[in-house]
């Protein structure tokens, strides 16, 4: 089970946060234009990496902030950990 | 029975205390202190059970954990558990146990005749031959393989015993306490640094406790005593006995079982039976010690066959003699040890030693005890069936190929040694990159993905001195690391005896003319044959070959027959063995139960049960409740005899006639508050939203990015920026979720804030064409009339002092209201309600009503918004909004969606107008058309009409929108029933929707 670090609260269980997918994925502006292509990529089409990948996770039984975690899918190594607003340096 | 291999004055039993037990419905007699397995062995007991193929007899073969033969099924307290290892049970007063897999009995089993025809039962057996014909698998073969298979039976009784789980945190886990583990902790906790000591034995100390050793002037076994005495006087330490660490995960977690109360007649009152304790540890000291290893020779299963070190566990822990006439087949000093262990209790052991000319201490001492020792000497094969009488022996040459005459010596046992093979099985399951070691022959841990270290003979270190120095070192830096501590500990002396190299020789070739069965895994009998077949048939991949011959798959996950397993591999396949590698280890190391593993979530714990405030006036009334998601809720409200079916027609007649009143709290509720709020609903909403005036009430659909409908619900604004939404009892967390996800990640510039408040507000839907008249005199000073509180309206009001939220929105069809108060006054409102509605002939109703309700208005619900529908299905594609975008919209262009006979939702009626459709039921053109016959729809819920007396249904179906008024059948093969129906409008009552205006 993995060990979770919280930017918010600290380290936590696996068992508190839910995953939700890749975190470097933008949702399409509203009200734009876009082909059939770029919204499919947006809503279906995910890499699966084997290594470093950049992941949303929610604290669901902590303080509900959806989170970014910076994996790594084979070893399970976690990074880093950031608030929503952050991005990777 | 006297217990006539028992010896007086040996052992670390407490003989003052007899305990009598059962075994396969024959009383004996062992003390407290005893293993099953001791027990029975000091009582001459060697047939414990039969192997799992061939049905062969099969004795004792270890001491502990890695015994593969003496599974049993234990009786205890009125319960019974299968798979239990006689080696690790404890003996208790009253203990009884049998034999599995034999039948009729273990003395006398028609499944042995599988070992005349042996030769149909080679590796991929099963595979090949039961393939074939298809129709047989069924009704011949898997009962068959059934009866004949199996290690015991699992009890179908509700388990009694209390299982708890345990969370706990450590600077240092330290999973076994022999040598190395006792001096690591140790050296650890005297350094401050917070430790759990974990033991699967009753008994701490390890080899120690066996083993002819000094430590600081004391024996092995004094000084692991007062090693342990110390440590449990310690604050920092946990030390654990009967607790085996049998999983290694993610980022350090290990998971460790307690047996608790196993070794007890019965579980003492308040205590668990077992605890399971999730351990998150900073760093962990693998000192889980080596198994020792077996040499292959013929008839190498045959009960008295034990291991060398068994036999001198069961002579020094438990004074218990394995024989009275002792082989020791050896290829290393170990065997040595054991047999001057009989030498010194009166037992005269012949030792068969493979080497030609060892030189050591150990050797010398039994040397000069006079024991009888043949040098390059092997067992060719042991005889005799239920128990070893003999066994043939010949000399071996050099170069371990010719096998001189073959002799044959009495015995009545034979103890194995051939080296001994490190248990890496948690330094695998952490992700270590095990190597091979070739002093030893065998696996050890290599490098380390987490962090863990491994100590002692699990590391390949043999010799005392070393492991007890680098354990100590070990122990010091990694705590010093962690408590910035260094309080060194003085290195006590270490008198051993030295052993020499082991002899890398571990299967003995079959004599001419001689087809002896050489087994490597003896539970799931897999021969040196079957291998052999194995690779023949072209499988080369070690994980392979385990799978086809389920060589080291059996529960005991081969501890003592990988090696071999592998030796063999490398050698047909002419590979070294870290060429062919080892198998993956996984957890759990040893069979885990499923009570410890399930923990206390049994029955009603396995989810919380939600109540709703008025939960007592329900019950008080008669309710039969149902499960709802984690809620309960009133199914209906049980009158004299009736069943659910007369119940909920009459519930729902009641609201299409007078009032009912039904319990809506479990609604997912959701405060929304900020400045931005109407905005966020635009976005995830697909109708507009924001030119709602304060005080009304609006129905919307939300979708998911695919265009998929996820939630509907009515949202209200309380006030200028603030909003009351409602979700479906099953979405409500997701939904929640769903927002904060897009107010966090998408759109962080909306200032708005989300809460779930379901459990803040109760909530009553009180519906019918009476009720208003209702509502007028429960607040009669509010103008709850048409004008005032016009449908899709909101009004606060005042309920004899309770603060009341009143909502006009109906989810029945009927003119109908909802009360929301806060949940500590949900009863009070509820017991008001009834009173007050007394005259205007009210009815609590349940869900079953609800639904009957909603089916027949055609309201569409969570049975058809089943996560695969668009808007379209549902008949609210008059709720998309052209002029705005929302989630999902882009979506909702793919070409499948907005094809010409795209499924829509329509309502069936049988044509005899009596017989209910079973939900689930496929709609079809033609009854009679071959299989499969082609699908149109599928039924998606069904009632029984109140309004027009007769079944109803809704269904999704495939060009809904051109088939009413079509005549088709609803099929349900599980039920087996073929219903004409007709294809009509979903909304069977109230097509216009009058009433809820009214």
């Amino acid at each position: 089970m993995l060990h979770i670090k919280c930017p918010h609260c600290g380290i936590r269980s696996q068992n508190e946060f839910s995953y939700g997918g890749d975190a470097t994925v933008k949702r399409p502006e509203l009200n734009k234009e876009i082909s059939d292509q770029d919204w499919n990529n947006f809503v279906y089409n995910r890499k699966s990496l084997r290594g470093k990948h950049l992941e949303l996770w929610q604290h669901l039984s902590g303080c509900r902030q959806w989170i970014k975690v910076e994996r790594d899918t084979a070893t399970h190594e976690i990074f880093n950990t950031l608030k929503a607003n952050e991005d990777i340096s | 029975m006297t217990q006539s291999f028992r010896l007086e004055n040996v052992g670390l039993i407490n003989k003052d205390k007899k305990l009598s037990f059962k075994f396969n419905g024959k009383t004996y007699y062992g003390y407290e202190g005893d293993t099953l397995a001791s027990a029975l062995i000091a009582n001459g007991v060697h047939l414990v059970g039969r192997s799992f193929k061939y049905h062969r007899p099969r004795g004792f073969f270890g001491a502990g954990v890695d015994e593969p033969y003496a599974v049993v099924q234990l009786y205890r307290n009125g319960e019974t558990e299968p798979n239990i290892k006689a080696t690790e049970q404890e003996l208790f007063e009253g203990l009884e146990a049998t034999s599995v897999n034999c039948w009729p009995s273990v003395n006398f089993d028609i499944g042995a005749i599988n070992n005349f025809f042996r030769i149909f039962l080679h590796a991929g057996f099963y595979y090949k031959t039961f393939m074939w014909p298809k129709s047989f698998w069924y009704k011949v073969y898997e009962p068959f393989i059934r009866k004949a298979a199996g290690f015991g039976v699992v009890s179908t009784k509700h388990d009694k015993e209390r299982y708890e789980h345990k969370y706990e945190y450590c600077d240092l886990l330290i999973v076994g306490s022999g040598p190395s583990g006792l001096a690591s902790a140790y050296a650890a906790a005297k350094n401050g640094a917070r430790v759990i000591l974990a033991e699967d034995k009753p008994r701490f100390g390890g080899t120690l406790l066996t083993s002819e050793v000094n430590i600081g002037n004391q024996s092995g076994k004094e000084w692991a005593e007062g090693i342990i005495a110390e440590l449990k006087e310690m604050p920092n330490v946990t030390v654990k006995n009967r607790s085996q660490v049998f999983g290694y995960y993610d980022h350090n977690m290990l998971v460790m079982s307690e047996r608790i109360s196993d070794h007890l007649p019965k579980t003492k009152k308040f205590h668990p039976k077992q605890r399971l304790w999730y351990i998150r540890a900073k760093e962990v000291l693998i000192s889980s010690g080596s198994i020792e290893r077996p040499i292959v020779f013929g008839n190498n299963d045959t009960p008295g066959v034990i291991l060398s070190s068994a036999a001198k566990e069961y002579l020094k822990v438990y004074g218990v003699l394995v024989g009275r006439n002792p082989l020791i087949f050896t290829n290393n000093d170990s065997g040595y040890e054991t047999a001057i262990e009989f030498k010194k209790n009166g037992v005269d052991p012949i030792i068969l030693d493979t080497r030609k000319d060892p030189q050591s201490e150990i050797v010398d001492e039994a040397k000069n005890l006079g024991i009888n020792i043949k040098f390059s000497y092997v067992v060719v094969a042991a005889q005799g069936y239920k128990k070893v009488k003999s066994a043939d022996v010949a000399k071996i040459s050099d170069d371990k190929e010719q096998l001189g005459a073959v002799e044959n010596i009495k015995c009545d046992c034979i103890c194995v040694s051939g080296f001994w093979t490190p248990t890496i099985h948690l330094a695998s399951q952490s992700g270590n990159k095990t190597k091979f070691n070739e002093d030893i022959d065998a696996f050890v841990s290599g490098t380390s993905k987490q962090n863990e270290t491994t100590l002692g003979a699990a590391n390949g270190t043999y010799t005392l001195d070393e492991t007890l120095k680098s354990s100590f070192e070990t122990g010091h830096e990694l705590s010093k690391k962690i408590t910035n501590n260094d309080n060194k500990i003085s290195f006590p002396n270490v008198v051993e005896k030295k052993s020499t190299t082991h002899d890398k020789f571990w299967c003995v070739p079959l004599p001419e003319g001689k087809n002896y069965k050489r087994f490597l895994d003896f539970q799931n009998d897999v021969a040196v044959s079957d291998v052999e077949i194995a690779l023949k048939e072209g499988y080369r991949s070690i994980e392979h070959v385990k799978r086809y011959t389920t060589l080291g798959m059996a529960t005991d996950q081969g501890k003592t027959s990988n090696l071999n397993g592998l030796q063999l591999v490398s050698s047909i396949e002419n590979k070294i063995v870290p060429a062919v590698g080892h198998t993956t280890f996984r957890p759990p190391y040893t069979p885990v139960s499923i009570g410890a593993i399930v923990g206390r979530e049994v029955g009603k714990h396995s989810k919380p049960t939600r109540k709703s405030p008025m939960h007592s006036w329900h019950e008080k009334n008669n309710a039969v409740f149902v499960d709802a998601g984690v809620w309960l809720r009133p199914r209906y409200y049980k009158q004299g005899n009736e069943n659910l079916f007369e119940g909920s027609k009459r519930e729902a007649k009641n609201v299409r006639t007078n009032v009912g009143v039904c319990d809506v709290t479990t609604l997912g509720k959701i405060d929304i508050k900020g400045p931005d709020a109407a905005e966020l609903l635009n976005r995830v909403y697909t109708n507009a939203w924001l030119k709602l005036p304060v005080g009304k009430a609006r129905y919307g659909v939300m979708l998911r990015e695919d265009g998929i409908v996820m939630d509907d619900g009515t949202t209200t604004r309380i006030s200028e920026n603030h909003y009351h939404m409602t979700t479906t009892t099953a979405q409500a967390a997701n939904v929640l979720s769903h927002l904060e996800y897009y107010l966090q990640l998408v759109w962080p510039e909306l200032n708005v804030n989300v809460v779930s408040t379901t459990e803040q507000w109760a909530g009553a839907a009180i519906a019918g064409p009476k009720s208003r008249d209702l509502l007028q005199k429960l607040f009669p000073n509010s103008d709850v009339l048409n004008e005032g509180l016009p449908f899709m309206g909101y009004m606060e009001g005042d309920l004899f002092g309770v603060k009341a939220r009143i909502f006009r929105i109906s989810f029945s069809g009927e003119l109908a209201y909802e009360v929301n108060v806060e949940s500590d006054n949900g009863n009070f409102m509820w017991e008001k309600i009834m009173e007050i509605g007394e005259e205007f002939k009210v009815q609590p109703y349940g869900t079953e009503a609800l639904s009957t309700l909603r089916i027949e208005m055609g309201h569409v619900a969570g049975s058809e918004l089943d996560g695969r529908t668009i808007p379209y299905d549902n008949s609210l594609e008059g709720l998309l909004s052209k002029k705005k975008d929302f989630i999902g919209k882009r979506s909702l262009n793919r070409e499948a969606f907005i094809a010409e006979d795209r499924q829509k939702v329509v309502g069936v009626v049988p044509l005899d107008k009596k017989t209910s459709i079973p939900e689930g039921s496929h709609l079809v053109k033609d009854s009679n058309a071959p299989l499969p016959n082609p699908k149109l729809g599928y039924i998606s819920a069904s009632c029984w009409s109140v309004e027009h007396d007769n079944p109803f249904s809704l269904a999704i179906l495939k060009d809904g929108k051109n088939m009413i008024g079509e005549k088709l059948f609803a099929m349900s093969p599980l039920k087996n029933k073929v219903i004409p129906v007709e294809i009509i409008s979903s909304h069977y009552v109230d097509p216009k929707g009058e009433r809820v205006r009214s």
